[in-house]
């Protein structure tokens, strides 16, 4: 009867949760194919009576009339999914020996060194905006995507040494000294049997990392001009003229935009599973 | 140990002189390359401006032109950082009216007062030529003429019992006021009232009405005198009266243009783009041919017919730029007279030729919009008014709207708003 | 004695080799740039080609605190803050025990948490501001239908209640952040400790309090600073939604900075502000350090 009790208070609590999130996903999707005199029709048209793809049409087989934010949207689209996953593949890499290093290793300087990477992304970015925007043509990379990719780093990387070291903190030292007895050096260790165990934390940072570049509008704003390197948020601010905001074409924009993370984290959805932990307990 | 660390220290040197010596941008031999600024929207469409480059590149075979479409937000922030480094990113930018004083200050567009002949100059609009002007010098050619107009929807007239839009504010009251008796709409005008450069174009619009201006004629503040707190005081009054409807206070012109496709609203204030949407794009609004325009209404005594505002913009060349005669030609040739009567289909040429004669009917005839709104312009283009072409316009901007807010939100009365915003636009021109 | 010196000694060698690579890349591109803002903080530096700076000293950061929008910005951030990240914090706490605790449809829950936060942080603003619209709103419709309210209501023209509706919309952003991060942590924790407790029969609740949360507490520590980093340099949300009215009740430190260093061309003011505001949110930053990181505790 209790079991019972609880799996109701439970399954309520999740479908509260999904209403949260799904009633304003539900208005995006809503808003992405209803023409806007539908759009301001009171009451509301819950569901539109006369569905449109338009805006999906446009962005995806755009044709001669379409807008060019459509007809390059794919474009940018493609940019933005290789700045994002480059940025999360070093950050992941670089962060979490540099997370293990700091968590287990002791060392001088390991403290200050901690703060000290958290401390260099407490500056606003729109401060630091310009001297990168100098940084880039000086060398060279104003408009690509190498810049975008340096710059997210440099934002990217020290919480995902934090949220590493987070996650690495939970490990139990035994563990490891077992793994060392047995003859593994420190990297083996690190590969063999942190980085499995961590696997849950090392996807969400991933996660983390691979969203904060996704969505990052201000930098992608000033440090690219065209399409080479253009990345999905400042395509679809251009969806926004002088007066005109044409609102079916973003939350399209938005739409199609938030599909490759989802995407994502589905593939690595098997890799947070919490057996993994329990097992290499165990064993 | 000691070796890791000065090596450690060696590794950061390197990169830090890395960073600031660099390599010198090289200088592009060979043809000309223009880069151009712009953003969509701004009159001719994409395939229309590449059209354009290709006739001009028949003449100008040497020059390449590059274009580059940005968000109207992103303007502003883009040129200023572009301007950054040297040579700029861009030689050839587009730029709002309000910015231009603060540009011309900061050295960042050409004067090209000379290089604009007089036949050119007598031949647009004296009012387009306000809007690259500062102190008497012209830095850049006029683009997309616009202005503010009045709209009304004829159907909530007709069932309130009037025949004729109102010329005066006091009769628009007077017709609101029955609109509201006969419940035929609930809040009859919607505004851009908030805190957005949209409040100030809609407060010259009623300050100028009523006989008053932003500034005197030795540039300092004139807002906070008599008639512009008589004219916020109406503002407020008509939120309170229910006339006016009070998410104004929150809105730009596109809620407004939303609002009014939505039949909620029987007169509106906005600029030329709307007539188009509300009138005849069913996708659009609810409202298609139902809407009218008029002359904006003035108020009773002010010895204003109406009043309006300039919103145009400019075409300018960087003046850091490396190829400025380059660059000129090509902003000459994009907003002279044969391309502009020729492309005019999304934008309304500045040339006052284009509305003569045989120019004139084609102009009209584009769409069934401009067959109203060509005529509209000819009436209420010698009623617009610039905003001060001060330096430090966007702030004094900003402090004005903050002004107009607290009043409008009741945080602040009509005169006390207005004499903090006065000061502050003294202590700014200091 | 002797072989732990050299273990020591290696430790520390491998430390710098695992950290080099991202300090290279952290600092190599960061501390130019913070150096000149810093620098730039110092001085009157007037927007223009060729323009001489004037050094000031500290003036740019004794005028900005001698000024009543500092302080009052100052005071509406934290507000957005502590609200913001405080509901997150609890929410994204419960949803992530909520997960863990494995109900019916918890993997449908914890793959649709992603969406809110895949939604770029532009159109979730145009968004909210659609929702939020007074005529043609959602929320008001809503509300309406439901009986709740006889009349729409204009949101977003009162100072206070504009930016409590920022924050639902930041809220709704970011809460799956917290929630996946804190799930992820659960995951980690060893599963026998949970056999353990029910074993010694502790209530859920104690399990929860003395055993689960200190667990959770670096996760928690580390989602709390980047979100109070990231709640602290709001701008894109608000500037969507709000534009900083009605009468500046939702201008917030970081939109003032964007308005100082780019709509007025103050760069002296603005990375003086960018400083102050770095101060602040490393000042937040040691304080969590100091109330959650015991390293000590594990040794």
């Amino acid at each position: 009867m209790k079991k019972i009790l609880r799996i109701i208070l439970l399954s309520s609590l999740v479908l509260l949760a999904l209403l949260f999130i799904y009633l304003p996903v539900a208005w995006l999707v809503i808003s992405s194919i209803s023409s806007r005199s539908e759009l301001l029709s009171t009451p509301i048209h819950w569901i539109p009576q006369q569905p449109t793809f338009q805006n999906y049409i446009n962005i995806l087989s755009p044709s001669q009339g379409t807008s060019e934010v459509a007809k390059t949207f794919r474009i940018t689209l493609w940019n933005s999914l290789l700045v994002a996953s480059s940025v999360t593949l070093i950050a992941l890499t670089f962060g979490s020996i540099a997370a293990y290093a700091l968590i287990r290793l002791r060392f001088r300087f390991r403290q200050t060194l901690l703060i000290g990477i958290l401390g260099t992304r407490m500056i606003p970015e729109i401060s630091l905006v310009i001297p990168l925007y100098l940084f880039a043509t000086r060398f060279g990379l104003f408009n690509s995507p190498a810049i975008l990719i340096i710059t997210y780093l440099s934002f990217a990387l020290p919480f995902a040494i934090w949220l590493m070291a987070a996650f690495f903190e939970s490990i139990p030292v035994e563990l490891e000294d077992a793994a060392r007895i047995d003859g593994c050096n420190r990297l083996q260790t690190l590969w063999r049997i942190i980085m499995p165990i961590s696997a849950p934390g090392l996807v969400s940072t991933g996660l983390f990392v691979f969203l904060t570049a996704w969505d990052e509008f201000f930098f992608a704003l000033i440090l690219t001009s065209t399409v080479s390197a253009k990345t999905v948020p400042v395509a679809i601010a251009e969806f926004t003229g002088r007066y005109v905001v044409d609102v079916g074409g973003m939350m399209t924009g938005g739409v199609l935009a938030a599909i490759p993370p989802v995407l994502l984290s589905l593939i690595f959805q098997r890799y947070i599973v919490s057996g993994l932990t329990a097992g290499a307990v165990k064993g | 140990m000691k070796s890791i660390r000065s090596m450690l220290f060696a590794l950061i040197a390197i990169v830090l002189i890395a960073s600031i010596v660099g390599c010198q941008p090289k200088q592009a031999a060979g043809p000309a390359t223009i880069r151009v600024l712009t953003m969509e929207q701004a009159g001719p469409t994409v395939d229309e401006m590449n059209a354009i480059v290709a006739e001009f590149n028949e003449a100008n075979p040497d020059i390449k032109v590059e274009i580059e479409y940005v968000a109207y937000d992103a303007l502003h922030d883009k040129i200023t950082t572009a301007m950054a480094s040297n040579p700029p990113a861009y030689d050839v930018f587009l730029a709002d009216d309000i910015w231009y004083a603060e540009f011309a200050k900061s050295g960042y567009v050409l004067d090209v007062t000379d290089r604009i002949s007089k036949d050119t100059h007598d031949k647009i609009f004296a009012a387009a030529w306000d809007i690259t002007t500062v102190s008497g010098k012209a830095y850049g050619m006029p683009w997309l003429l616009d202005e503010m107009y009045f709209f009304y929807n004829e159907d909530l007239l007709k069932q309130a019992g009037f025949d004729t839009p109102p010329a005066t504010w006091e009769e628009l009251i007077a017709q609101a006021k029955v609109m509201k008796e006969k419940g035929i709409v609930e809040y009859p005008m919607v505004w851009s009232w908030g805190q957005y450069e949209a409040a100030i174009c809609d407060w010259v619009v009623l300050l100028y009405g009523n006989g008053g201006s932003l500034v005197d004629d030795k540039g300092a503040p004139a807002f906070n005198n008599e008639t512009g707190v008589k004219t916020l005081n109406w503002m407020v009054q008509t939120i309170d009266d229910g006339y006016t409807n009070p998410a104004s206070v929150s809105y730009v012109e596109e809620d407004v243009r939303n609002v009014f496709s939505q039949g909620k609203a029987a007169f509106a204030v906005n600029w030329n783009y709307m007539y188009d949407l509300v009138n005849f794009n069913t996708e659009e609004s609810q409202v298609t041919g139902k809407i009218k325009m008029s002359l904006i209404p003035a108020f009773e005594g002010s010895g204003v017919k109406s009043a309006s505002i300039n919103g145009s913009m400019g075409f300018s060349v960087a003046a850091t730029s490396a190829n400025p005669d380059a660059a000129w030609k090509y902003v000459e040739f994009l907003t002279s007279e044969s391309i502009q009567n020729k492309y005019s289909a999304h934008l309304l040429p500045m040339w006052s030729t284009s509305f003569e004669g045989e120019n004139l009917t084609k102009l009209q005839g584009y769409t069934p919009a401009n067959a109203v709104t060509v005529p509209m312009f000819n009436e209420q283009f010698p009623f617009a008014h610039v905003r001060p072409k001060v330096p430090y316009y966007p702030e004094a901007s900003k402090s004005l709207q903050l002004a107009l807010q607290e009043a409008l939100t009741k945080q602040k009365t009509p005169e006390q708003a207005l004499n903090d915003a006065a000061a502050k636009w003294v202590e700014l021109a200091k | 004695m002797q072989r732990k010196r050299t273990l020591a000694q290696q430790d520390m060698l491998v430390g710098f080799a695992l950290i080099l690579p991202s300090f290279l890349i952290i600092l190599g591109i960061s501390l130019q740039p913070i150096l000149t803002t810093l620098y730039l903080s110092l001085f009157e530096v007037p927007r223009g080609i060729n323009l001489q700076n004037t050094f000031i000293g500290l003036g740019n950061y004794i005028s900005l605190l001698s000024e009543p929008i500092f302080w009052s910005s100052i005071g509406r951030t934290f507000y957005f803050t502590v609200i913001s990240v405080g509901i997150e914090l609890v929410l994204g706490l419960a949803i992530a025990q909520l997960i863990h605790a494995h109900p019916p449809g918890w993997q449908f829950l914890r793959t649709s948490l992603i969406i809110p936060w895949a939604v770029p942080t532009i159109v979730n603003g145009t968004m909210w501001r659609w929702i939020y619209n007074a005529d043609y709103g959602a929320l008001n419709g809503l509300l309406f239908q439901l009986g709740l309210i006889d009349k729409y209501i204009p949101w977003l023209t009162k100072p206070d209640v504009a930016m409590n509706l920022v924050i639902l919309a930041d809220i709704w952003h970011s809460v799956p952040f917290i929630a996946l991060i804190l799930q992820a942590a659960l995951a980690t924790l060893p599963a026998d400790l949970e056999e353990a407790a029910a074993v010694d029969g502790a209530t859920y609740f104690q399990y929860f309090w003395f055993i689960r949360l200190p667990l959770l507490r670096p996760a928690i520590l580390v989602a709390l600073i980047i979100r109070t980093v990231e709640a602290f340099r709001a701008f894109d949300i608000i500037y969507v939604i709000t534009n900083g009215g009605p009468a500046n009740g939702t201008v917030t430190i970081s939109y003032l900075t964007y308005l100082e260093m780019f709509t007025f061309g103050h760069a002296g003011r603005g990375s003086a502000l960018s400083f102050l505001i770095s101060l602040v949110t490393l000042t937040l930053a040691f304080i969590y350090i100091r109330m959650l990181y015991r390293p000590e505790e594990k040794q």
